[in-house]
């Protein structure tokens, strides 16, 4: 019998060492200074805010511009365990999130929001990072069910993250084990009033406050 | 050929009695381990690799597990070896049974039983800069993880 030779050995991926990665971070980070368009479009707006009464037209297009942020929330398509069964659920007709603009996304870098729908493992904990950082700013993350919130019944296990929370920051917890789809529907819209919110003042909602969201 | 008839020859070659739960259980020592999976898979006609895994008996070392079975009879045979305390070698069978060939890699995974002539020994489940053995008693449930826990 033929016997296998021994892979080469792969060095664990080191993620700072995507080269792309950083240069597209970088670009989209700093703006070019002969981007007249967008220098152009700002100084128009700081003119029409300084001018007597324009305060009511900046105000009232942030109005519209937040209702259009708050009712295009793009899920990035991310199923890690049971939870994304009642996930898919949810984006289905019988629930259908569709009515308040959300549609399943298959490309980070197209969404605004991650529902992290399941037990996260040590294993996978970069990869759910690495996905994170590639969806663009402003971004929000949903925790859905106990294992994603805490670790829940896997909590003492030797290969589970004690939460998502210790990845990437949470925004809205959901939970249950699964939560219906009816739950995670409220922790959806619930993520709604905190973009409208975070649209507004530039802060995201304490987790634990009861007042906000 | 029935349990009886393979309990006789398993007697008559190993001098070892084969103890009959359902299928049969066969203690063995660690040096006639690869001797005895062969025997199995060629008199006993055990082509079928069904598990293998271990156990941690904390002070008086590490057991390790096998079942093979015959699906044309039917004929189950557990052949199980205890390394001694302290010891984590133990022979491979990868070359008798493809399939022991992944199975091997997550006892090592879990346990750290390091298999002698398995072509390809790396962790299979957890992560490759894993530190310990998860399975293992004296692994502690909050052994930290850099920077998830």
């Amino acid at each position: 019998m033929e016997v296998k030779r021994p892979l080469p050995q792969v060095p664990p991926p080191v993620w700072g060492e995507f080269k792309d990665l950083q240069e597209w971070e970088k670009y989209h980070q700093t703006r070019p200074l002969d981007d007249k368009t967008s220098n152009a479009l700002a100084s128009i707006a700081d003119a029409i805010h300084h001018m007597p009464g324009g305060w009511i037209v900046t105000t009232s297009t942030d109005k519209i511009f937040n209702w259009a942020r708050k009712s295009s929330i793009w899920p990035v398509t991310f199923g890690l365990a049971c939870c994304a069964i009642e996930m898919m659920a949810t984006f289905a007709s019988r629930f259908d999130v569709e009515r308040f603009g959300m549609v399943p996304w298959a490309s980070p870098r197209h969404s605004d929001l991650m529902i992290v729908s399941g037990t996260v493992t040590i294993k996978m904990a970069p990869m759910l990072k690495r996905i994170y950082d590639q969806m663009p700013d402003p971004k929000w993350v949903v925790s859905m069910g106990s294992c994603a919130n805490s670790g829940g019944p896997f909590r003492h296990g030797y290969h589970v993250v004690k939460g998502v929370d210790r990845v990437v920051p949470v925004d809205v917890y959901v939970p249950g084990c699964p939560p219906t789809p009816d739950s995670l529907m409220y922790g959806l819209l619930k993520l709604q009033t905190q973009v409208e919110e975070f649209q507004k003042t530039g802060k995201r909602a304490a987790p634990s406050d009861p007042g906000g969201a | 050929m029935t349990a009886a008839d393979a309990r006789a020859r398993i007697q008559e070659r190993f001098g070892v009695e084969a103890v009959a739960d359902g299928g049969l259980t066969v203690t063995l020592p660690r040096e006639r381990w690869q001797e005895f999976a062969g025997f199995a898979r060629g008199d006993l006609g055990c082509r079928y690799f069904n598990w293998l895994s271990a156990v941690d008996w904390k002070e008086q070392g590490l057991e390790v597990l096998c079942r093979v079975e015959n699906l044309d009879t039917p004929l189950v045979v557990t052949m199980r070896t205890k390394l001694p305390a302290g010891e984590t070698r133990c022979p491979s069978l990868t070359s008798l049974y493809r399939g022991a060939d992944w199975m091997e890699r997550e006892c090592y995974d879990m346990f750290g039983v390091v298999f002698d002539g398995h072509p390809d020994l790396r962790r299979i489940l957890t992560s490759d800069d894993w530190e310990g053995y998860p399975l293992r008693k004296d692994y502690a449930v909050d052994t930290p993880y850099e920077p998830y826990r």
